[in-house]
Formats: structure tokens, C-alpha cells, sequence
């Protein structure tokens, strides 16, 4: 299949995958991507360790939305904040002081009944969504750093799972407009992030299925990062053998220097290294059916706003923007 | 101090590159526990380390690893296996041209089965622990609730250890949001059923005499007033009803639950971090040696997995590099002129050139890799831990030859 163009073009956007592969810098790179397109963009950092910031050289935040990049809000998921929140707006509760001991049990409780916590996280992102939907939010877009995959089928699925948990209660009838807002493929798109290895691999293909069949939220794109360049043609690849017969390495390090081994090595290494990557990237694209899109491995500085810059340029010409 | 002693601290000053350090510390420890974070190669290592052991120290030595990668788990004998643990038959390992002195063992965590074992063994009746194993949250909590994960882990890994039937366990931890849920898990596991909050939270269930029936004073109390209108009062109900039977396992529970606590503290019990030399799972690293400093866990052995040869490194390859990328056309006209008639392919100049150009500037970048890498060990190395390196290797490793391979760096051997 062919780049998806309308990446771009969702209301609520989730980024997951595999630990370490890069989801927060993709869930950032596309945030400044839209923002350089005119969108502004709220975006959410779910597993609250404030690293998001970072990325755009901002110090951490918190539960309050702070601009960190032209048109690019950012927040730290909070679900404690989320709950008193979610009090103070539906319910009505009069005294937040007395929110100290629920708050313990909040946690309690949250870890104990699985769904709590997820449907706080996800109340509050599809909240945000809805306000900027009908015109009362000052961004128009969310992109979601959301939970890595083994947590985050839950936490899509955690509106479906208080339905079947809860039988009747105001949180019952709230699920609803949840599951609707994640549920329409043209507001919502969760999208996978991987590097062509193995565990990755294996594991956003497993990913992808399981959200298919347990959840309703519509996929987008899986994004390969870290992808290493072909360095030759198939004829070059013929001469690159070639130089690397002892005869020929000899001849050439008579001509070229002492140093012609480590550099054919180095070539070697690559080489085989996105060998490797490739044989893992065709693995994916036979197994899922979804829209590819390439990230380059970037020989270059590993932080900050100059790399979500290339990252975010690369993932524009990716999309053919 | 005797000739040996000084020998054996020579080898573990000079194992900062090496890793023969890794040979002895294995040999004074039961239990190595490697944790990192996710994609670092964890598994691998854990397995490879547990494969040298074998070879090296004999004796039968268990992994416990949590999720391995297919070819990784059909590897070890693991397909379709569960909480079991299996021999890998001596002649797959010999195949693999593993010469093993003792035996391998391997297991797979099995979360949900470890679960039900643990209900059955702490329930006070059958009725209770049929109750608590049927109860739809029971179902949520195995399942879903990551931190149970951690706590199963290191809870199977107490069982295995009593079992008494290993000289050594290596385990790989789960995949955790935060590198100290599980070394906090089996704490957090005693605190939870010994809290005055699980009481609190079940109270106005009991008072009323009849298990599960609501009680009058509930109204007056402003939490289940507020948590009523969120949640449903039926929803309460079934938690609490839940941690009523779960609560009657308490006593061996909590009890069990420090027993694990005191055997990750044992002397007998190693940690070893594994991560690559990438900025993300080398900052979690740190924060995790940070973390066992602070739990007062022993730290034995880093692990930095995947790194670049140093060859990368060479200053003599960034100068033929640099006429690579910058005289190509020369060079190869040089070299079509020495052998061009040996050799008809390099005879093709304008391509040999073109080849050379990608050849140079790719070791220009991988060197830049390289060197970042080198300044991040420096950083790395100022303690006395073992520090192993394993390099990263042309193919993916994916089977016993490979692991013994891994197993031949990280011991040193390959250095």
C-alpha cells in the first residue's frame, strides 16, 4: 500500500510500539510536522514522565498544556489531576478537599481494578478531542504519545471494558461518546512505531493484529524508524566483493592506505546490517496490511530539536508533503 | 591473601573489556536477575549468559525468561511449553557445537498459570480459592494489571530458587513502564494486603454481618458517596467482594510476598544490566543502577550489548575514509592501473570510484556512532562492576550457536 496522506488529516492520533523504539520522538516529529502545515497541536504524553518536552529542549511539564513549539502544546498525563478534573466538570463535587482519601484509594483502586486508571487516561484525551471538535479548544489536533504495546490494547480498549465491568452509573453513560470519537476512522488513527528488528517486528505484528480483533480505535500507519540505506546496487555490490579479495584489498591499500581494512570492514558491517533490517522489514510488509512509512537511521546528533526536525522532514517526504 | 586471590582480582581489574570478571561472578551467585530496558537485547543476554555458564561452571543452571522471541524460544525447547521447565537436550546443544559440563534448563513465565497456583496455595478452603478464580476482577488483575506481571516474575523465581534444584537461575525481568515496579513489586504485594486502606475499602461490606450486602453507613461516608455517582454501586460491590476472599489469603500471602523481598536482597542474588549504547535505554540504565544503589540490591555486571567494533574507531580508516569520499576517482584509477588486469570488475573506474565514495562515507558515519559510543563507555566504566561488551554481530542471533557466540563475548573469550 501506498503512504498514507491523510495522516495528517485525523483529529486524534496515537503513536505506540514496542519500548525503545522511538514512539515519542515519531508522536513529536508529527506534531511539528502538522504544526509547520498550520495545525495546532495538543500533544500528550501519556506514560507522564515529561521526556516528551524534552525532545523540543523545553523543560518538562505537567497536567497544564504549555507551548513548547510554534503551535505545538504539550501535557503530561496526570490521572489524578484527570479524576479532579472530571469531578469538578461532571459531577459537580463540592469539596475537592475531600478528595485527599479518594485519592489513595484512587490508586488503590486503579491498580486493583484494572480500567480506572485507563479510562482517566483516555477520558481526559478524548475530552481534550471533543473541546477542540466543537471549537473550544485553542489546538485543533491531539497526538498522543500514548502506552507501549503491552499496555496499550488496554487503554484503547479500556471504554469497552468499563461497559462490560459497570452495568449502570454515570460512568456507564459517559463510555459511550468515548468509543464513539475512538471508533470513526475520520478522527482517529493509532498508529504503530518499529525499528527493522526482530522483537520489534514480531512485536507490531502481533500488535496490529490484537488491535484489529480487541479493539475498535481504526489503525493508521506503522512507522519503521532507524532504517539503514542500501549502500550498493546490485553491480556495485559486485565490485564491493571484489575489493574485499585479499589481492584486491592489498592493491588498494597499497594505493589508498594502511586504513583500507577498517574501512572495508565498516562497509561489510553495514552491509549486513540492513541485510539483516530488510529481511525483518519484508517480514512486516507481508504480515501487515497497512501503510509503510520509512524513517532513516540518523548518523547524527541523538537529541533534541534538530533531530525531531529531521525526523519530521523525513517523515514529510514520506507522506509526499 | 593468597597467589590466587591476587590473580583473580588482576582478571577482574582487567575485565572492564574483557568480561572474565562475569566467569566468577556467576560462580559465587544463584540468582543473576538481568533487567534493562525494553528492545536491548535483554533475553539474549540472560540466555547466552546462562548457556556460558553451563559451559564453563557445569552444574545444572535454570533460565527463567519471560518473553523470547519465536526463533529464540523454539531455540531452547520452549515452544508450547509453560511454567515447566525443560532440558535442552544435550545433543541440540552439541549440534549447535556447545560443549555443555553440566545441564540447561530453560522456563517460560506464565503469568495467568502462576496466578492460580498462588490462589490455590494461599486460599484458606477450595470454595474460596474457586470463588476468588471465577470472580470477573480476578480475571482483570492477571491479565491486565502490569505490575501482577512483575510480582509473578520474582514471586516464580522464589519458587524455583526453594525448589532447591538449580546451582544457578538466571531470569530476564519483564518489559516495565518503570525499571523499579519490579523491584518494588513484591513490597508493594505486602503493603497491599496488609494495608489499612484494603480494610477501610471493604469495611461497610463486613459490618453488615452478611458478606456482600450494603450497609447503612455507607451514605455517611463521603468516599462511597463520591465513588458510588463514578462508579456504580455495583462495581464497588464486586471489588470488595473480591478483596473479602482475597483477603483470607493474608497471612501466607504478605508472608510470601517478603520472602521474595528477602531473597532479591540475598547475597546470594546478583542484578546485571543489560542495555546498548543507545541514548534512551542507556539513560534508563543509569537510572536503574541508581535504583539498586538506592534498594541496597547487589549490582554485579553491566552489559553493554551491540556495540560497534573499534576497528570504527581507527584514525588510520578515517584518513583512507576521508580519501575515499574525497579522491575516489583517483584511487580508482590508481587501482585499475595496479591490478585492473587481474582483476576486470575494479578495471571499471568510474564504478570502482562510485563504490569507493559510499564505502568511505559509510564508515564516516558508523565512525561517528562509533565514537559516541566510546565517550558513553568512558562515562560508563567508573565502576568497579564487571563491564562485558558484546559486539554487534553481521546476522541477528536467533539460535544456540549464536547465543554461544554472544556467550563467548560476554565471557571474554572473543576479546
Amino acid at each position: 500500500m501506498g503512504p498514507a496522506p491523510d495522516l495528517l488529516d485525523c483529529r486524534l492520533l496515537f503513536f505506540t510500539g514496542k519500548g525503545g523504539v522511538g514512539k515519542s520522538t515519531m508522536a513529536a516529529a508529527t506534531a511539528m510536522l502538522a504544526a509547520d502545515r498550520g495545525r495546532r497541536v495538543l500533544l500528550v504524553d501519556v506514560d507522564g514522565k515529561g521526556d516528551l518536552a524534552t525532545l523540543f529542549e523545553h523543560a518538562p511539564v505537567g497536567f497544564s498544556p504549555v507551548q513548547v513549539h510554534p503551535g505545538v502544546l504539550a501535557m503530561s498525563m496526570d490521572t489524578e489531576a484527570s479524576l479532579q478534573e472530571y469531578l469538578r466538570l461532571n459531577l459537580k463535587v463540592p469539596v475537592l478537599g475531600r478528595l485527599g482519601p479518594l485519592a489513595r484509594v484512587l490508586d488503590f483502586v486503579a491498580t486493583a481494578a484494572p480500567g480506572v486508571k485507563e479510562i482517566l487516561t483516555i477520558g481526559k484525551i478524548c475530552w481534550e478531542t471533543r473541546e477542540s471538535i466543537e471549537g473550544r479548544a485553542d489546538f485543533d489536533m491531539v497526538v498522543v504519545d500514548a502506552s507501549a504495546s503491552g499496555h496499550i490494547v488496554a487503554q484503547l480498549g479500556a471504554p469497552t471494558a468499563i461497559q462490560e465491568l459497570v452495568d449502570v452509573g454515570p460512568v456507564r453513560s459517559q463510555t459511550d461518546w468515548l468509543v464513539e470519537i475512538l471508533s470513526d476512522p475520520a478522527l482517529t488513527a493509532v498508529n504503530v512505531v518499529t525499528t527493522p528488528e526482530e522483537m520489534p517486528v514480531a512485536e507490531t505484528i502481533e500488535l496490529v493484529g490484537r488491535l484489529r480483533t480487541e479493539v475498535t480505535v481504526p489503525l493508521g500507519t506503522v512507522i519503521v524508524n532507524r532504517v539503514l540505506p542500501e549502500l550498493f546496487t546490485v553491480a556495485d555490490e559486485e565490485t564491493f566483493a571484489a575489493l574485499r579479495e585479499p589481492a584486491v584489498s592489498g592493491a588498494l591499500a597499497g594505493v589508498a592506505g594502511s586504513g583500507t581494512t577498517e574501512v572495508l570492514d565498516g562497509a561489510r558491517l553495514a552491509v549486513s546490517l540492513r541485510r539483516t533490517g530488510a529481511t525483518h522489514l519484508a517480514e512486516l510488509d507481508e504480515a501487515v496490511d497497512l501503510p509503510l512509512l520509512y524513517v532513516p537511521y540518523l548518523f547524527a546528533r541523538v537529541h533534541g530539536r534538530r533531530v525531531l526536525r529531521m525526523v519530521a522532514d523525513a517523515l514529510g517526504e514520506e507522506l509526499g508533503l | 591473601m593468597s597467589p590466587t586471590a591476587n590473580a583473580s582480582s588482576a582478571a577482574s581489574a582487567s575485565s572492564a573489556s574483557s568480561g572474565n570478571g562475569l566467569e566468577q561472578l556467576l560462580a559465587a551467585k544463584e540468582i543473576v536477575v538481568f533487567c534493562g530496558s525494553g528492545g536491548v537485547g535483554k533475553t539474549s543476554v540472560a540466555a547466552a549468559c546462562a548457556l556460558g555458564a553451563v559451559c564453563r561452571l557445569g552444574g545444572k543452571v535454570l533460565v527463567l525468561t519471560i518473553d523470547p522471541a519465536r526463533r529464540l524460544a523454539t531455540a531452547l525447547g520452549l515452544d508450547g511449553v509453560g511454567n515447566l521447565a525443560r532440558r535442552v537436550p544435550a545433543d541440540v546443544l552439541k549440534a549447535a557445537g556447545v560443549e555443555a559440563r553440566g545441564e540447561l534448563w530453560a522456563a517460560m513465565l506464565d503469568t495467568k498459570q502462576s496466578w492460580d497456583e498462588l490462589v490455590l496455595r494461599h486460599a484458606p478452603d477450595d470454595e474460596t480459592a474457586y470463588r476468588i478464580l471465577d470472580n470477573r476482577l480476578y480475571h482483570n488483575i492477571t491479565a491486565r494489571f502490569v505490575q501482577s506481571h512483575d510480582y509473578i516474575a520474582m514471586e516464580r523465581l522464589y519458587e524455583l530458587h526453594q525448589s532447591g534444584e538449580y546451582d544457578l537461575i538466571v531470569i530476564d525481568t519483564p518489559p516495565t513502564r518503570n525499571a523499579a515496579d519490579f523491584l518494588e513489586a513484591p513490597k508493594r504485594m505486602a503493603d497491599f494486603f496488609g494495608g489499612r486502606l484494603l480494610r477501610w475499602l471493604t469495611l461497610p461490606y463486613r459490618v453488615g454481618g452478611k458478606r456482600g450486602s450494603r450497609v447503612i453507613n455507607v451514605a455517611s461516608r463521603p468516599f462511597y458517596q463520591v465513588a458510588d455517582r463514578i462508579l456504580g454501586s455495583k462495581f464497588l460491590e464486586d471489588i470488595a467482594e473480591f478483596f473479602l476472599n482475597f483477603q483470607s489469603m493474608y497471612a501466607g500471602f504478605s508472608e510470601r510476598a517478603r520472602a521474595v523481598e528477602k531473597l532479591l536482597h540475598d547475597r546470594r542474588t546478583t542484578f546485571a544490566v543489560v542495555t546498548t549504547l543507545e541514548a534512551a535505554p542507556l539513560h534508563e540504565a543509569e537510572h536503574f543502577r541508581d535504583l539498586l544503589d538506592a534498594g541496597k540490591f547487589h549490582l554485579g555486571a553491566l552489559v553493554l550489548n551491540r556495540t560497534l567494533p573499534d576497528s570504527l574507531l581507527s584514525s588510520e580508516g578515517a584518513r583512507t575514509a576521508a580519501r575515499f569520499t574525497d579522491d575516489a576517482p583517483a584511487v580508482a584509477a590508481d587501482l585499475a592501473r595496479a591490478i585492473g588486469d587481474e582483476h576486470p570488475v575494479v578495471a571499471d573506474e568510474a564504478r570502482t570510484a562510485r563504490v569507493l565514495r559510499t564505502v568511505g562515507s559509510s564508515f564516516q558515519n558508523f565512525s561517528l556512532v562509533a565514537k559516541r559510543e566510546a565517550e558513553l563507555r568512558v562515562e560508563l566504566t567508573g565502576r568497579p562492576e564487571v563491564v562485558a561488551r558484546v559486539p554487534s554481530f553481521d546476522d541477528e542471533i536467533t539460535d544456540l550457536s549464536g547465543l554461544a557466540r554472544i556467550g563467548r563475548a560476554l565471557f571474554g573469550d572473543d576479546a
